[in-house]
């Protein structure tokens, strides 16, 4: 995986897309456990993001995430807002002077994106929350040398499956302990679809 | 829904608007935000004290802004934290050099909201110092909440924070003295009517003509019990008592005391449960400082109130004594 400007570009787009064409999907997961919104201000805050991607002319990719960070957080509101803002800061902030981010470099920003999200959420591993999807996803790009977007993919897949059945501890949903097992948690499925846009930008780029 | 609005849309800005035109010689408000700052801000050498919130609970948090109080507050819309774009430019506008201190509720979109913004800040070059306070005793781990949450006695945290830095006092002074006010003030309130968020249009909860809700939060989150109606006397003497367990106020212990109503109660019945929790303090051998009856920290239109108790040594008596020019808070 190689990621430049316009690729970064392409993966929020397509993200914003997917954010788009699951929002009552989103909507749905969050009815249960919180206000039932999410999919709504995540739709909100990514379409914010492609109008900002789209006038904007950006030299490097740390700029592309700061705009990316900085709309999430105040477009998306809540408590998703500060949480994805806070990752995707961290990539920013990570990637500062990288031209041609690789995996590993990828990886590493990653983490700190993951050690972001665990301290603004005050949240660990294994409670039901984005950290799940995302702390997985960190070490595989930080794992095996050559890893391939079909890999991203099932990654991502089996990481939303292992939180569906996982206790809720932190967060709104918290409040509905066992009741939650079986039930996909809101911001790790939006998430997925973060990395899922990011596996299909890749195989594009691998099968031009 | 019957409200003196014109777009429920646009409730906090309009309310923004009209509230620093009110006080065009104390308040402005920072061009393209839902920030509202002190005229002279912000105040070189002086620490900046930032608070805010979702909207709704006026005159919390902006008719605190004054010489003495706050420097900045930052108006989420109602019931809803403000991002923390908007917290950072409310930091900003406080930043007289010596650092900003925020004062946050504990509910869990204010607390990542503000967080992120002191992070930001920080990115920027400005020391920033935080507290979290959560004084209602009622319940923990509520709807937006883990731990306890932030009610009424936010205010005094406030104005005491507020003199500490308005006599000079550095970030750190003004973090331990704010501290030391949360760990001594504790509240309770109940409520007979529930408020209406003016985009939802509807009621928030539904009480029977003869229920209150003992416990309840300012955005309407479940308390303890619901049963029926009381006396005054015997309200106020529930609050106090559910105070006075949770936290151990010896005879002789002088404290202020705080009667707040939660938007549509009278002061006549304000006065009425102050009337019972000034007998009981002075049967318990507790002295009162200094009280305050009115509304300070509201919920839309609900009908209700709530106590709060602040254990009181020297220092913490001489700034809450200290001159305020805050439009809701004049000493």
């Amino acid at each position: 995986m190689q990621l430049d400007v316009n690729k970064t570009i392409q993966w929020m787009q397509l993200t914003n897309e997917k954010m788009q064409a699951n929002k009552d999907y989103l909507t749905t997961l969050d009815q249960p456990i919180g206000d039932g919104d999410h999919g709504i201000n995540m739709a909100r805050g990514f379409q914010e993001v492609a109008s900002k991607l789209n006038e904007g002319t950006y030299t490097n990719i740390s700029d592309v995430l700061k705009d990316v960070a900085m709309t999430l957080m105040s477009k998306v509101g809540g408590a998703s807002g500060p949480l994805f803002g806070t990752a995707f800061l961290k990539l920013s902030t990570k990637l500062k002077g990288e031209e041609a981010v690789k995996q590993d470099i990828f990886g590493t920003a990653l983490t700190e994106a993951v050690s972001g999200l665990k301290q603004r959420g005050k949240a660990e591993e294994g409670e039901k929350t984005m950290v799940d999807m995302w702390a997985p996803i960190a070490q595989f790009f930080l794992g095996d040398s050559n890893v391939t977007a079909d890999g991203l993919l099932s990654k991502a897949e089996s990481a939303l499956a292992n939180i569906k059945e996982m206790t809720a501890t932190k967060g709104r949903a918290a409040y509905f302990k066992d009741k939650t097992v079986g039930h996909q948690d809101p911001g790790a499925a939006s998430t997925y679809l973060i990395f899922e846009a990011l596996a299909e930008v890749w195989k594009g780029d691998s099968e031009r | 829904m019957k409200k003196i609005i014109n777009d429920p849309n646009e409730v906090v800005q309009d309310m923004v608007h009209g509230l620093v035109t009110a006080y065009p010689t104390k308040l402005k408000v920072v061009p393209d935000t839902l920030v509202i700052a002190r005229e002279d801000a912000p105040v070189q050498g002086k620490v900046g004290l930032v608070s805010g919130g979702g909207s709704g609970h006026e005159p919390a948090h902006a008719g605190y802004i004054g010489k003495g109080m706050l420097d900045c507050a930052v108006a989420g819309e109602v019931f809803t934290s403000p991002t923390p774009d908007q917290v950072l430019e409310g930091i900003k506008a406080a930043d007289g050099g010596e650092g900003v201190f925020l004062v946050i509720k504990n509910y869990t979109g204010d607390v990542l909201n503000f967080e992120m913004a002191a992070e930001l800040a920080e990115a920027e070059g400005i020391q920033v110092e935080k507290v979290i306070v959560n004084d209602d005793v009622a319940v923990e781990d509520s709807s937006f909440t883990t731990g306890r949450r932030g009610i009424a006695g936010t205010v005094l945290v406030h104005k005491i924070a507020g003199a500490m830095a308005e006599n000079g006092a550095s970030l750190q002074e003004v973090k331990r003295v704010a501290e030391k006010v949360i760990a001594n003030i504790r509240s309770m309130g109940m409520a007979l009517t529930s408020g209406t968020v003016p985009a939802a249009g509807k009621p928030s909860f539904q009480l029977e003509e003869n229920e209150m809700e003992i416990g309840i939060g300012i955005h309407g989150e479940p308390g303890i019990e619901r049963k029926p109606i009381a006396s005054a006397d015997d309200i106020a003497a529930e609050l106090v008592e559910r105070i006075m367990n949770d936290m151990e106020i010896p005879k002789e212990s002088e404290v202020a005391v705080m009667i707040n109503g939660l938007g549509a109660t009278p002061e006549m019945e304000l006065f009425i449960v102050n009337k019972k929790v000034q007998s009981i303090l002075k049967d318990r051998g507790i002295y009162v400082f200094q009280t305050f009856v009115g509304e300070y920290m509201t919920s839309l239109e609900m009908a209700g109130c709530s106590v709060t108790l602040l254990k009181l040594d020297d220092e913490l008596k001489s700034l809450l004594a200290a001159p305020s020019e805050a439009p809701a808070f004049r000493i």
